[in-house]
């Protein structure tokens, strides 16, 4: 191949990828512009807040609990070993609350919400019912793209909760086996070392992770590519693209954090 | 200059399009298309698979905008038209999807309801109720109300679709290959319906299709697109009895198979 070829190649790369950004970027505009403003579809809300939020609580719970007992029983010999057992309740909830209720709802919400969506706008979009609401005058981006993404900006951080609670119940379950501690001792002793700003800095970042799990869920689906391929494509690339950003605001967000902890 | 036909003075135009350009990367799809539409009229357009009728009523409906060229339809420039006039017009302006695009996750009632209510928020319930059994009545597919697309045959999808588009009164209806995949007994209650809806909703219309029994039950007028061109413009008789290579081919490749 001549150099003068693969140039061009490589230029037409960096063309398509900033042309990607910018459209994204518009597209998370064109959501600020729309949600605010009236009418609002209240109905579809509920019932995606319905479809993502309960119907995603079986996977959560069984996630939650199942981390909760094995975080508690792989910590328990390092404690054990310097005596520091007691610690238990509280090195869970703090691990719990600052970093896995958050990170791990946020990543299986990516598998199993962003995917969805992903399929579903995408395989709208390719046999043409997008169209189809266009053609009818309504304005599919608000009754599609502006409810989901404010059912999961809403969701994943009840859902969060909900991990947490169910996390810290699998480790009291277990902790209740070994140490025979008591319900309200164990709770006592997990929620002493949270602070205001751990519960705040995790309802942020969830909050963050849902909005950003329904964007590029919605994203992708709405711009799938002709073709049944092309709904296979936008849920594959929702997952992969929402979890890559997750990854990037979990380590921003936690510095951030930290810095204001250290303050 | 060519003499003005005398029936163009009388009917009023509501499609006209001159020198429409569009093209897709390096793929250009249609090349310097013109067409009048007249009000209360039936034009087929014929063209084989891949020849841009797709995207020629796309760009009518503006789902897609055009490169170059004028498209005027009821009075208005789609290529300049603002967002609000858009959906004005998108309300006059009826479209039949080549895979009928019912709403997967709802049911005909609300697939039919749903651009209603959308369109029409002070609508009461008993007024919704009432247009929905007219359509369903219209398309003669009343005991389907309350199933699901994924349960519906190919032709009662295409009818439940004309339906969808039928609630809100349009004055123009774009049908996109409304026989495809259908076998022929159902071809002509299509055709038949195509008829009826220009009848009793006196919507003038283009029919995409490369079915001639279509082109020949519903069409006022044929029109044949070649290479994002017409290469042929006339009534169903007219257009076949050229001598015209192209067109016979596409005649002769109809019948024979
Ligand atoms: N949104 C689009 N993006 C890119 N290319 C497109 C798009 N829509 C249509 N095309 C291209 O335009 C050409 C014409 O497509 P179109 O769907 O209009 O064909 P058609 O005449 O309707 O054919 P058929 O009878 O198979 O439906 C094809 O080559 C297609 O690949
Ligand atoms: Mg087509």
């Amino acid at each position: 191949m001549s150099l003068k070829k693969r140039e061009h190649i490589t230029t037409k790369g960096l063309d398509d990828y900033f042309l990607g950004i910018y459209n994204a970027f518009k597209f998370v505009r064109l959501f600020f512009r729309e949600v605010f403003k009236p009418p609002f579809e209240f109905k579809e809300i509920i019932r995606q807040c319905y479809e993502i939020g309960y119907k995603s609580l079986p996977l959560i719970t069984l996630t939650g609990f199942v981390t909760g007992i094995v975080f508690t029983k792989q910590s328990r010999p390092s404690l054990v070993e310097f005596g520091a057992a007691s610690w238990l309740p509280g090195l869970i909830a703090i691990a719990v609350v600052r970093a896995l209720a958050p990170l791990v709802t946020a990543l299986i919400s990516a598998g199993k919400i962003g995917s969805n969506i992903g399929a579903e706008l995408g395989s709208m979009r390719v046999s043409e019912q997008i169209d189809a609401m266009e053609v009818s005058a309504i304005n599919p981006f608000k009754f599609l793209v502006v409810t989901r993404v404010t059912a999961t900006t809403l969701m994943i951080p009840v859902l969060m909760m909900y991990f947490a609670f169910v996390g810290l119940l699998g480790s009291f379950l277990n902790v209740n086996q070994n140490e025979h501690t008591s319900f309200i001792a164990f709770f006592q002793s997990a929620f002493s070392p949270i602070s205001f700003l751990d519960v705040f800095t995790g309802l942020f970042k969830s909050i963050m992770y849902g909005f950003t799990i329904g964007m590029v869920g919605c994203y992708k689906g709405y711009n799938a590519s002709r073709g049944t391929e092309g709904v296979g494509k936008a849920a594959n690339m929702s997952v992969v693209i929402s979890m890559f950003l997750i990854f990037i605001e979990e380590i921003v967000i936690v510095q951030i954090s930290n810095w204001i902890r250290i303050a | 200059m060519e003499k003005l036909n005398k029936s163009d003075i009388i009917k009023e135009q509501v499609i006209s399009i001159q020198g429409l350009y569009k093209s897709f990367g390096e793929n250009s799809v249609l090349n310097g298309i013109d067409l009048t539409i007249h009000k209360g009229e039936n034009v087929v357009i014929l063209g084989r698979s891949g020849s841009g009728k797709s995207v020629l009523i796309k760009i009518i409906a503006g789902l897609l905008k055009p490169d170059k060229g004028i498209v005027n339809v009821l009075g208005m420039d789609i290529g300049s038209i603002d967002e609000k006039q858009l959906l004005k017009l998108r309300l006059k302006i009826g479209f039949s999807f080549q895979n009928s695009a019912l709403y997967d996750s709802m049911s005909v009632r609300e697939n039919l309801e749903f651009p209603l209510i959308r369109n029409s928020r002070h609508l009461t319930k008993k007024e919704i109720d009432h247009a929905v059994e007219e359509v369903l009545e219209d398309v003669h597919l009343h005991q389907t109300i309350n199933q699901m697309p994924s349960e519906l045959s190919g032709g009662q999808r295409k009818r439940i679709g004309i339906a969808r588009t039928l609630i809100l009164r349009p004055e123009i209806m774009l049908y996109d290959e409304p026989t495809a995949g259908l076998d022929p007994i159902t071809c002509i209650t299509i055709n038949e319906l195509i008829n009826e809806v220009q009848e009793r909703y006196h919507t003038s219309s283009i029919i995409i299709t490369h079915d001639l029994t279509c082109a020949k039950a519903t069409g006022d007028r044929v029109a044949m697109l070649l290479d994002g061109r017409f290469v042929a413009q006339g009534n169903f008789d007219e257009i076949f009895n050229t001598e015209e290579e192209t067109v016979k081919q596409f005649y002769d490749y109809n019948f024979i198979n």
